[in-house]
């Protein structure tokens, strides 16, 4: 009998879901949005209320059997915001609660394997994210900076900009997603949304003395640093993907 | 800050942008209170220029006043180029800055030699000393030790940088000297010394004492100019061989040619630096350190050059198709390393995943092996290709070659370490 799940399409809500799979002893085939019509042929319908009791011991099982990367693998793969990545990912936990955690390094299974390259590609994208954010210090002291990254992957770089920058007051905007993380340089951090669009570069009056020059200083650093002998346009395009260059500051075309 | 420094940072960058080890991986540390900045271990880019290199380091030169008249430099003392010193504050308020906006990882830092070689390091190591211990900067500095500095002043610099190098440029005495007349290698290998005591006596300091200080933590790298003399691919790549046995030479780097100073009759007229033999020089480095490869096995005295339209690995498997083929679903990690196609990820995935079913050629593309190649040297599951053994190797180079060209510089390894 086919059966299909009901929730909120959070990450806790999906833990939920598997605690309730394992607890009826009932798989559901589908995962539904509160709201979606279920099917045709779906006979029976569970509506899972999101519990953080429930869904924290669904991840304390998982961190009992596989090591903290995993995990990370986990969280990675949710953060790509995939229509269906939760379907996914319920079938990955359900094989790695079947096998005792040994699914995960079965690369030869079709989910996991999907799984993995999902992670590798979200933390590819988090890896852009700590590459290519560009601070511009602003008249009230701040460094800003904004990018938008495919996946949601500002949460997993964060502990990056916490750790390099503690002495220093931040903000980190995801222009996609409109939200961000505001730090207080002293340990603080804290999400933040606006409500009008945010533009890559910072207007002059709202940069701090001295801003433009450095950000001058490494736009011609950047352009002589170059071998001309050298130039190699596919690969630098390839490694620097277009859709960063608006924000980059040394691809702006503000002082050529 | 003025527009002065503008002007200074390009003609300073422009004189340190053909040394090539850009680099920043080694080190690993995070956040201290009271310190700005960590250093990430895996060496991040923060940007690409537009030769495709890897942007890690502030890499400039302190002055490209030079005394010195070194064949290939163009920093040489007889070229009329523009000329620049940074001093020592603006160069670290230059440093703090790109840093706090994360344009950088830290700072690579090398100079011509002005007055003598120690008046020279002593000034390198001053910037790095200002940045460690007046701005508490905790980022990654790399610096260039100057042939034939002190002992005391490679000491003092250890304290301070990430890395050293000392770069030995010329693969051969008798050419540097032909070269460089004021070089010669005890000048490069007596710093490379005092560098790898410098670190394995710290590293025994500290088995005792905790605290004891450190001492380039990511040890030393070095870097040889390919193409500039008659030498072959095993004079370069014996060197590298021996400098890797030493324990603290992380990487060697291999600067294609480029022919910046036409009128010095000493050197070969290349219109293009030799970007694929130092793609392949980077390819046979990686199996040197990566796959268990012996120099012997890459070059010989019959073929003392990489082959230019293959890679050396496919070569060697081609040399030895008695090797081959090699079944995935049993041969151990080292067989694997060996199949052209298959990587050290590859080979460690498919060491981990046939333990649950023999693997299948789309499994096996999909854990990321090239089966273009592959196919020659392997079998599988189902495999029903022909081998090397059927095919013969002069087919199989033949197959491989004939597809169309693709741009060899894409596949020079930029960062990795
Ligand atoms: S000593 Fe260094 S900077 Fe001076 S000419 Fe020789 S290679 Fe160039």
């Amino acid at each position: 009998m086919a059966c299909v799940f009901r929730y909120d399409k959070t990450f806790e809500g999906l833990l939920t879901c598997v605690f309730h799979a394992y607890n009826r002893r009932q798989f559901p085939e589908r995962l539904l949005d509160l709201q979606e019509p279920a099917g045709l042929f779906d006979d029976e319908v569970l509506e899972v209320l999101t519990d953080e009791a429930l869904a924290g011991r669904v991840w304390q099982g998982v961190a009992r059997l596989v090591r903290g990367e995993f995990m990370r693998g986990i969280t990675s793969c949710w953060l790509s915001e995939l229509p269906g990545v939760d379907e996914l990912l319920f079938r990955y936990l359900r094989k790695l609660f079947d096998t005792k955690g040994r699914s995960v390094y079965n690369l030869a299974d079709a989910d996991v394997l999907a799984c993995s390259q999902l992670w590798k590609k979200v933390s590819n994208e988090c890896t852009r994210v700590i590459q290519f954010t560009r601070f511009q210090k602003t008249a009230d002291g701040i460094y800003f900076s904004a990018l938008a990254p495919i996946y949601n992957v500002y949460p997993l770089a964060l502990h990056y900009f916490t750790d390099r920058f503690a002495d220093q007051p931040w903000l980190v905007y995801d222009a996609r997603r409109s939200y961000g993380y505001y730090y207080d340089g002293k340990g603080e951090v804290q999400e933040v949304r606006f409500a009008e669009t945010i533009e890559p570069h910072l207007p002059k009056e709202k940069l701090a003395e001295g801003e433009e020059l450095y950000q001058q200083l490494w736009q011609s650093y950047f352009k002589t640093i170059a071998i001309k002998e050298r130039l190699n346009p596919r690969l630098h395009r390839q490694q620097l993907p277009a859709r960063f260059w608006a924000y980059l500051t040394e691809k702006s075309p503000k002082f050529s | 800050m003025t527009d002065e420094v503008l002007k200074k940072l390009q003609v300073l960058a422009e004189s340190a942008k053909y040394d090539v080890s850009c680099a920043s991986s080694g080190t690993s540390r995070s956040h201290r209170v009271g310190a700005v900045g960590s250093a990430a271990g895996w060496g991040i880019c923060h940007s690409f220029a537009e030769d495709g290199r890897c942007i890690s380091l502030l890499k400039i030169m302190l002055t490209n006043y030079c005394k010195y008249d070194c064949a290939y430099c163009i920093n040489r003392v007889s070229n009329d180029i523009p000329r620049a010193t940074l001093s020592v504050r603006e160069l670290v308020e230059l440093t703090m800055e790109f840093y706090r906006r994360n344009y950088i990882e830290g700072l690579f830092l090398s100079s011509g030699v002005v007055r003598s070689p120690d008046y020279t390091m002593e000034r390198l190591v001053r910037v790095a000393k200002d940045l460690r211990e007046v701005h508490h900067f905790n980022g990654y500095i790399h610096l260039k030790s100057i042939p034939g500095a002190s002992r005391e002043l490679v000491n003092e610099a250890g304290r301070y940088a990430d890395r050293l190098s000392v770069n030995i440029e010329i693969p051969n005495e008798t050419s540097l000297k032909l070269l460089a007349p004021d070089k010669d290698f005890q000048q490069v290998f007596t710093p490379m010394r005092y560098i790898q005591q410098g670190v394995l006596q710290q590293a025994e300091e500290r088995k005792h004492f905790r605290h004891a200080p450190r001492f380039a933590p990511a040890g030393q790298s070095t870097q040889m100019i390919i193409g500039a003399t008659p030498d072959t691919d095993r004079d370069v790549l014996r060197l590298s061989s021996a400098l890797y046995r030493r324990p603290t030479m992380k990487r060697v780097y291999y600067s294609g040619y480029i022919h910046v100073n036409t009128y010095d009759t000493r050197l070969p007229a290349m219109r293009q630096a030799p970007l694929v033999r130092e793609n392949r020089l980077y390819q046979a480095d990686w199996l040197l350190r990566f796959y268990e490869f012996k120099v012997d096995e890459i070059v010989d005295d019959a073929m003392p050059n990489l082959d230019l339209e293959i890679d050396p690995k496919l070569a060697w498997a081609l040399r030895h198709p008695e090797y081959f083929p090699v079944d995935v679903n049993r041969a151990d990690y080292e067989q694997l390393l060996r199949v052209p196609g298959i990587g050290v990820k590859s080979a460690k995935m498919i060491l981990v995943s046939r333990r649950f079913a023999p693997l299948s050629s789309e499994q096996l593309k999909k854990m990321g092996v090239v089966m273009k190649k592959a196919r020659y040297f392997i079998t599988c599951r189902e495999l029903p290709f022909r081998t090397i053994q059927e095919l013969s190797p002069a087919f199989v180079r033949h197959q491989l070659t004939r597809t169309k060209k693709t741009d060899e510089r894409q596949l020079i390894l930029t960062f990795e370490d």
